[in-house]
C-alpha cells in the first residue's frame, strides 16, 4: 500500500538545520494498522504528513499503490488525497461553521457527484459512527468524543483506502478514548481499510497489527505485535 | 458546492458583525456614489426629454476665430447672425433649431423675487426638440416674423408665476422688464439639458439684443436635425465646406473653426479632452474608467485587508479542506465565490439605498426638474463593478491563502 524509501526531512532556516527525518524506510501492506511511537518532537507527525502527501520530503520516495508520488502537481496530489486518504487530527479540525452532516460531505465535494449522493453518503458514514441523531448539530454543541468521530466519518465517507491518524485519541479521557480505538479496529477488521496512527499510548498501540518507534528522526524499533489475518 | 460556500459564507459573515459592516458599508456606500453619479451621466447624455430626435441630429455649441499668426483666439457660442447665414442655409437637414443658451431674468410675483432662465429660438427649435405641451401650443413663424411678445413657459414657472390656475394661456407675463403673452406651457425640462433647457422660451425676434451685429460670436447654438440617423455624415460633411468657406468675420482673426457632432463629441470637443483631430472619444471613456477604478481602488484595497485576516483566520478550514483534497485553484475560486456573495449583498443594499438618494435628489429641487432613476443601464453598470469589485477584493487575498502549506495552515 505504502513504501517509503530513504525519506529525509530537512527544516531549514537562515541560520539552523534541522534533520526532522533520516532514512526512513517503510513498507506498509494493504489492509495493516500500524502504530507509530516516540517521543515528541521526534518526527512522527512530519513522517504521517509526508505519507498523506500533506508534506514533501527533502529526498526519498513515496509511493502510494505503486504510484510515485513526489513530482505530482498541486492538483494530482489534492486528487490522489482526495480519492485515496481520509485524516484524522488530533485537535479534530471540524469547521465549526458548518453542520456536522456537511462536515462530513466536505470530502465529497472536490469529487463529482450530485448533492443527493453526498447527503446519503455523508449519512452513511455518520450512522457509522453512531451519530445519525447529531446531524444537524454544530460542532460547537457536541463532545470531545463525539466530534472525534465526526472526523472519523468525515474521514471514511469517501471510501479512502488509506486512513491516516495522528494522535486521535490524545485529547480525549480514556473511555472516550477507547471507545474511538474500537471503532478504528472496526473499520481495518471489518471494512480492510489501512490505517496509520501516531500515538503515545502504549494500550492503543498494542491493539494494532505492528508498532514502529521513532527516535531523533530515525526508525529505531519496527515489530509487528499480531498477525494481520488472526 | 455553491450552496456549501453559500453556507460558509453567511456564517463568516455572522462572524465578526463589525468588519461585516465596516466591508459592507464601503461597498454599499461607494455604489452608491457611482449608481448616482451614472444616473447624473446617463440622465445628461442620454436622449431624454424633450431632446429625443438626438440620435438623428448634430450640434453645433462652439466657434472659434484664430488668429494662428498672433496667436489669439476667441472662443463661444456663434451669432444670429453667423447662424441665420451659414447654418440656417444648410441643405442637408431637415430641420435647423436655433436657441440661445439661457440667460437669467428677474421678475416680481407678489412682492418676491423670482429668477426665470430664458432661451430665444427660432420657429423650428419645436420641430426639433419634442416638448409635451401641456396647454397652448408653440409660436411659429408667423409670430418670428411679426416680432411678437409671446412666450412658451415650463410648467413649474406656471407654477411659480401664476400659482394654482388651470389654464394661463393667454395671460401675460413679465420679465425683464417685458411683458409676453404666453402661448404654450411644457412639461419642465432639467438643467442637464444645456441645449433645450429654460424656464421661459421667446422668439429670438423679440429680444432686446441687436441681432443685426456682423460679429460671429454670440449666444446661439444649433441643432441640425437630419431625416434619418443616415443624413448624420452627409450633414457634418456639407457644414464643414461651408465653415471651410466662411471669411474672416473679424479683421484680427484670420480661420473661422466650427464643427457639428453628435451631442457628447459637441461637449468633448470644447474640453481638454479635445484631439488634434477633433473630440477624442476614446480618450474620454478611458478618463471614466480609470476614475471609476480609482474611486473604486479604496474601498477594493479596505476589503482586500479584512479579508486577508478574515482569510487567514480560516488557516484551520484551509488546511482540512487541501488535506481533503481541495486544489489551490479550487480553494481561490471558493474565496473568491464567497466575496462575490458578500458584493452582491453590498449591491443589494447599495442600490436600495442609492434609490433613496435619488429619490431624495429629486424630490428636494436641489437640481431643477431634474428626475433621475436607475434604469437598466445604471443597474447593468453597478453589476459590472459589482463583479470587479468581487474580482478585485478577493482573488489577491484568495491567492496568498492558497499558497499556505497544509501542515502549516492546520498548525495555525
Amino acid at each position: 500500500m505504502i513504501q517509503l524509501k530513504q525519506i529525509e526531512k530537512t527544516y531549514r532556516t537562515d541560520t539552523i538545520e534541522t534533520l526532522a527525518l533520516n532514512g526512513i524506510n517503510l513498507n506498509i501492506a494493504k489492509g495493516e494498522f500500524l502504530s507509530i511511537m516516540g517521543p515528541s518532537g521526534c518526527g512522527k507527525s512530519t513522517l504521517l504528513n509526508i505519507m498523506g502527501l500533506l508534506d514533501a520530503p527533502s529526498s526519498g520516495e513515496v509511493l502510494i499503490d505503486g504510484q510515485q508520488t513526489t513530482h505530482l502537481s498541486d492538483k494530482a496530489l489534492a486528487r490522489f488525497r482526495n480519492q485515496k486518504i481520509g485524516f484524522i487530527f488530533q485537535s479534530f479540525h471540524l469547521i465549526n461553521d458548518l453542520k456536522v452532516l456537511d462536515n462530513v460531505e466536505l470530502p465529497l465535494l472536490y469529487r463529482n457527484i450530485s448533492a443527493k449522493e453526498r447527503t446519503e453518503l455523508a449519512k452513511e458514514a455518520l450512522v457509522k459512527v453512531g451519530l445519525s441523531n447529531r446531524m444537524k448539530h454544530f460542532p460547537a454543541q457536541l463532545s470531545g468524543g463525539q466530534k472525534q468521530r465526526v472526523a472519523i466519518a468525515r474521514a471514511i465517507v469517501g471510501k479512502p483506502e488509506l486512513i491516516l491518524a495522528d494522535e486521535p485519541t490524545g485529547n480525549l479521557d480514556s473511555a472516550m478514548g477507547n471507545e474511538i480505538m474500537e471503532l478504528l479496529l472496526h473499520l481495518n477488521e471489518v471494512d480492510g481499510a489501512t490505517i496509520v496512527m501516531v500515538t503515545h499510548d502504549e494500550t492503543m498501540a498494542k491493539k494494532t497489527h505492528r508498532l514502529v518507534r521513532l527516535f531523533d528522526g530515525s526508525q529505531v524499533n519496527d515489530h509487528a505485535l499480531k498477525p494481520m489475518y488472526a | 458546492m455553491l450552496k456549501n460556500y453559500f453556507k460558509i459564507a453567511i456564517a463568516v459573515l455572522k462572524r465578526r458583525k463589525f468588519f461585516t459592516f465596516i466591508s459592507l458599508f464601503g461597498i454599499a456606500f461607494t455604489l452608491t456614489i457611482l449608481i448616482v453619479a451614472t444616473a447624473f451621466v446617463d440622465n445628461a447624455v442620454s436622449a431624454n426629454y424633450p431632446e429625443a430626435n438626438r440620435d438623428r441630429s448634430l450640434y453645433i455649441n462652439m466657434l472659434e476665430q484664430r488668429n494662428p499668426e498672433k496667436g489669439y483666439s476667441m472662443n463661444g457660442p456663434m451669432s444670429y447672425h453667423y447662424a441665420s447665414t451659414y447654418i440656417s442655409t444648410l441643405k442637408t437637414p431637415e430641420k435647423v433649431a436655433l436657441g440661445t443658451m439661457f440667460t437669467p431674468t428677474n421678475t416680481y410675483v407678489a412682492n418676491k423675487k423670482l429668477v426665470i432662465d430664458l432661451k430665444l429660438t427660432n420657429a423650428e427649435f419645436w420641430d426639433v426638440m419634442q416638448f409635451h405641451f401641456l396647454e397652448g401650443k408653440p409660436y411659429g413663424q408667423q409670430q418670428i416674423a411679426n416680432s411678437e411678445l409671446v412666450a412658451v413657459i415650463s410648467e413649474e414657472t406656471k407654477q411659480e408665476y401664476f400659482g394654482d390656475v388651470a389654464s394661463v394661456v393667454g395671460k401675460t407675463i413679465e420679465t425683464d422688464n417685458v411683458k409676453y403673452k404666453v402661448m404654450g406651457v411644457v412639461k419642465s425640462v432639467p438643467v442637464t439639458m444645456l441645449v433645450s433647457y429654460a424656464d421661459m422660451y421667446v422668439p429670438y425676434t423679440a429680444s432686446k439684443t441687436n441681432l443685426k451685429t456682423k460679429s460671429y460670436n454670440g449666444m446661439f447654438m444649433a441643432v441640425l436635425m437630419g431625416r434619418t440617423k443616415a443624413d448624420l455624415p452627409k450633414m457634418k460633411a456639407e457644414y464643414a465646406s461651408v465653415v471651410a468657406k466662411v471669411p474672416p468675420g473679424d479683421a484680427e482673426m484670420k480661420q473661422v473653426i466650427s464643427h457639428a457632432d453628435k451631442y457628447l463629441e459637441s461637449f468633448v470637443r470644447s474640453s481638454p479632452l479635445r484631439g488634434k483631430d477633433g473630440p477624442n472619444m476614446s480618450m474620454l471613456y478611458l478618463v471614466l474608467v480609470v476614475f471609476v477604478l480609482l474611486f473604486m481602488l479604496l474601498p477594493t484595497l479596505n476589503l482586500v485587508n479584512i479579508n486577508i485576516s478574515r482569510i487567514m483566520e480560516r488557516s484551520s478550514e484551509i488546511g482540512v479542506r487541501k488535506a481533503f483534497g481541495a486544489s489551490s485553484g479550487t480553494l481561490i475560486g471558493q474565496f473568491v465565490v464567497e466575496n462575490l456573495i458578500l458584493t452582491a449583498i453590498g449591491t443589494v443594499i447599495g442600490v436600495a439605498l442609492s434609490f433613496f438618494v435619488l429619490q431624495y435628489i429629486n424630490s428636494s429641487g436641489m437640481i431643477a426638474n431634474i428626475h433621475l432613476t436607475i434604469n437598466f443601464t445604471v443597474l447593468l453598470y453597478s453589476v459590472i463593478a459589482c463583479i470587479v469589485f468581487g474580482l478585485l477584493s478577493g482573488v489577491y487575498p484568495a491567492w496568498r491563502m492558497s499558497r499556505l502549506q497544509v501542515v502549516a495552515a492546520l498548525k495555525a
